[in-house]
């Protein structure tokens, strides 16, 4: 324990990608195409290696929390730039940084053609950058700046093809998304060093108990329940939980490696990782807790519905995320925050993967993404067909496989929790896990088996960013080997990962020191560790259980679906029309939020402007002053007649009043006397 | 106090009076500029009247010159005063073809 890591050393992790960025930013011209990407490349490659030593130095045991820069005092205050190491952080930092490594890689091949070239690698080293200030912070402003700054650079991001109206409008609404989440979290921020007089996170859960006992001033509520509300508010805008959720699947108007970095390893998994570090907080509150697991619940099974309708191959995924974001949000309401950030960890990989993967069908199909132009993909993209199923699998939990690890934990974590709740939250990732494996097998079957429907194109289609007028009738053919590769480096870890795992980061130690759970009261965490013995024989048990059974059914369902008889969906969509037109209008969330907030916004807005500004402001203070003036002077020029008599008559009237005035004492004393 | 004998009360009385009068003559007058001029000489007369009174009634010799130099003052300022006044009505006369006080607004705001 007595180790501690080189300030050097972590100060390189985030450095080198932010000395990249502004490299391949700011010197665009000078440094060249190639330039651009070997520079940040070779930034994110010395971040991942750093992490990695990092992380093997804190298996040893070696610990990190100090401040590097202070900023400013303000009587009290300490604003600081500080890292916190310990397993928590270090695992997040291997995992940003192996994912945007890949990412990066991955742009070469899929950005090749664009404009934008240097600007998109520029970009994704901030937002890697962004994410690491992120993680290693050690107090809540660091973690603020960082928070913003994923969300400035996701905005600039998704609008990366800032000529297309729809992506305006989709990197605008992940701002304005997410801005109402930022706000929740500094109100939180603020209620914290307003009770504690501290941003350092050391010292604030060093009064966390203390903390529990206040009530909020002028209600009823535990101050600690309203403060880690608050907090959670800001983790539903990134963490893309209902209602905040809006902004991810439209934020698929960015290119496909922004999307795998947002869905995978950046901005996303942010909220995750904030409530897993905040967990000295959160434990002490049952009802923060209680909320958290509902709207997870809530997150997770809703939104895998909506995958099954989507025909766009990134939407697919995009709300597979959403969804399994909700299994990892049930994680943290239940207690079992380690499970959470092992299923964060999984995720990453086997979503990036995924999602990279879609990005090398979409470049084969020549940037078509709609699945229904897709089929039979597997004889001309055999990487990306194994990688992909690869993916997949691990997606809907098949044992051994990364996924099945975290989820079928997440899943037992539920099911040994007793707060309120947990029934429902029991029967929404149960349910979930069906769902997941339809919609991901859906999507599998109809763009690598059946049909080659792509030389006739049966439907528009949504397209990407361009029409490289490379003719569409073609036959779509493997990516070159700066796609695949990265895809390979992401299957691996996809499949072992949680074998490997899941003993050190559930059961053993690892995190020990960064993630609280009071086992008294919250003993999901407890009875999870009872029943494991080792990762293996989870596994072999796992074929036995439910949940694995309910995903079988799922690929069976989609196999059935849409490989077998594909009158069978279609004869369902009639049958069952209104659901399906609810799940098109995706819970009619949109709509609500442009017809009723967003029209009440503007509906106040323009009050205010007609009414304050207008009205008030420019009407009354800034005119009213001038008309009144204006008033006056009307008056005052009466009695300017331009008569000379008048004038003298005036002057003596003035002279006699002012000698009354001043003789009147000696006056009077004359007549009294 | 007889009533035969003038006594520095009457001097006062009669300053006073003019005064009043050449006062009033500026209010009232609203036809023509000249009797203004006038009524402004009255006025500087009064108060020479006051002057040489009080210095009559002074009680050292010596002081006595003192409220007549005065007067001549007043009366040389009144004569150029005048004069000029005069020589504006002239050609006030010849821009405006009149000199009724009424007419005379141009200050009015």
């Amino acid at each position: 324990m007595a180790a501690t890591l080189s300030q050097n050393l972590l100060l390189t992790v985030p450095l080198a990608p932010l000395a990249g960025a502004l490299i391949a930013g700011l010197a665009g011209k000078a440094v060249g195409r190639r330039g651009a990407h070997t520079v940040t490349i070779l930034g994110v490659l010395v971040s991942f290696i750093c992490s990695f030593m990092v992380l093997l130095d804190v298996r040893e045991g070696a610990r990190f929390n100090a401040t590097v820069y202070e900023w400013m005092t303000l009587g009290t205050l300490k604003m600081e730039v500080g890292f916190l190491i310990d397993g928590l952080t270090a695992m997040m930092m291997c995992v940003v940084t192996f994912v945007s490594l890949m990412v990066h890689i991955y742009t070469i091949g899929y950005m090749e053609e664009d404009d934008g070239y240097q600007r998109f690698f520029s970009y994704i080293s901030l937002f890697t950058f962004s994410m690491l200030m992120l993680v290693m912070s050690n107090n809540f402003l660091q973690l603020f700046f960082g928070w913003e700054a994923v969300g400035l650079v996701s905005y600039l991001l998704i609008g990366f093809w800032y000529k297309r109206p729809t992506a305006i409008f989709a990197n605008m609404k992940a701002f304005l998304v997410n801005r109402v989440g930022d706000f929740g979290f500094i109100l939180g921020i603020g209620l914290i060093l307003a009770f504690t007089g501290s941003l350092n996170y050391g010292e604030v859960f060093a009064k966390s108990l203390d903390l529990a006992k206040l009530i909020f001033p002028g209600s009823q509520w535990m101050l600690i329940t309203v403060i880690c509300i608050c907090l959670f508010i800001g983790a539903m805008g990134k963490s893309a939980q209902v209602p905040l959720h809006v902004w991810l699947p439209d934020s698929m108007e960015g290119p496909t490696p922004i999307s795998a970095l947002i869905h995978a390893a950046t901005m996303v998994t942010a909220g995750i990782f904030m409530v897993a570090r905040m967990s000295p907080l959160f434990e002490l509150s049952d009802t923060a807790l209680s909320f958290v697991l509902v709207i997870g619940a809530i997150t997770a099974l809703f939104m895998g519905f909506l995958g099954i309708i989507q025909n766009d191959i990134k939407r697919v995924v995009a709300y597979s995320t959403l969804s399994q974001l909700g299994y990892m949000t049930v994680a943290l309401g239940v207690s079992a925050y380690s499970v959470a950030v092992f299923h964060l960890m999984t995720h990453a990989f086997f979503k990036a993967l995924l999602f990279l993967g879609a990005g090398s069908v979409i470049i084969g199909m020549h940037h078509d993404q709609d699945i229904r132009n897709m089929g039979g993909l597997w004889k001309h993209m055999k990487i990306t067909w194994i990688t992909s199923l690869v993916g997949s699998l691990a997606l809907i939990g098949t044992p051994f496989f990364a996924g099945f690890y975290s989820k079928d934990s997440i899943i037992e974590a539920v099911h040994a929790s007793h707060l309120p709740g947990a029934g429902f939250a029991y029967f929404a990732v149960i349910v979930g896990v069906f769902v997941t494996a339809f919609y991901s097998f859906r999507m599998y079957f109809l763009v690598f088996h059946g049909a080659e429907r792509f030389h006739h194109k049966p439907f528009p289609g949504e397209h990407d960013h361009h029409d490289d007028g490379h003719g569409h009738a073609h036959a779509p053919h493997e990516s070159p080997w700066v796609v695949w590769l990265p895809l390979v480096a992401l299957a691996v870890p996809s499949v072992v990962i949680g074998y490997m795992t899941i003993g050190p980061m559930l059961f053993g130690d690892f995190f020990k020191d960064s993630i609280v759970v009071d086992a008294a009261r919250h003993p999901a965490m407890k009875e999870l560790a009872e029943g494991f013995h080792g990762a293996a024989a989870m596994a072999l048990h796992g074929f036995t259980a439910l949940p694995f059974w309910l995903a079988l059914g799922g690929v069976v369902t989609a196999w059935v679906f849409y490989l077998k008889a594909p009158s069978i969906p279609a004869a369902i969509a009639r049958t069952f029309s209104p659901i399906v037109r609810i799940l098109e209008n995706k819970y009619y969330f949109d709509w609500f939020n442009e017809n009723v907030l967003a029209a009440a916004a503007r509906l106040l807005g323009t009050g205010l402007w007609k009414g304050g500004d207008q009205g008030l402001i420019d009407g009354l203070i800034i005119n009213g002053s001038a008309r009144a003036v204006g008033m006056l002077a009307g008056v005052g020029r009466l009695v300017q007649t331009g008569h000379l008599y008048w004038y003298a008559l005036v002057m003596a009237l003035g002279v006699f009043g002012l000698l009354t005035w001043q003789l009147w004492p000696a006056l009077n004393g004359a007549l009294g006397r | 106090m007889s009533l035969g004998a003038i006594t520095l009360g009457h001097y006062l009385t009669l300053g006073g009076i003019l005064f009043a009068l050449s006062v009033v003559g500026i209010f009232l007058n609203r036809r023509n500029l000249i009797v203004l001029l006038m009524a402004i000489e009255l006025m500087l007369l009064a108060v020479n009247l006051n002057f040489v009174a009080f210095s009559h009634y002074l009680p050292l010799e010596a002081d006595r010159m003192a409220g007549q130099v005065f007067v001549f003052f007043i009366l040389t300022v009144a004569a150029a005063e005048s004069a000029i006044g005069l020589a504006i009505l002239v050609v006030l006369f010849r821009n405006r073809a009149t000199i009724a006080v009424d007419e005379l607004d141009a200050l009015k705001g």
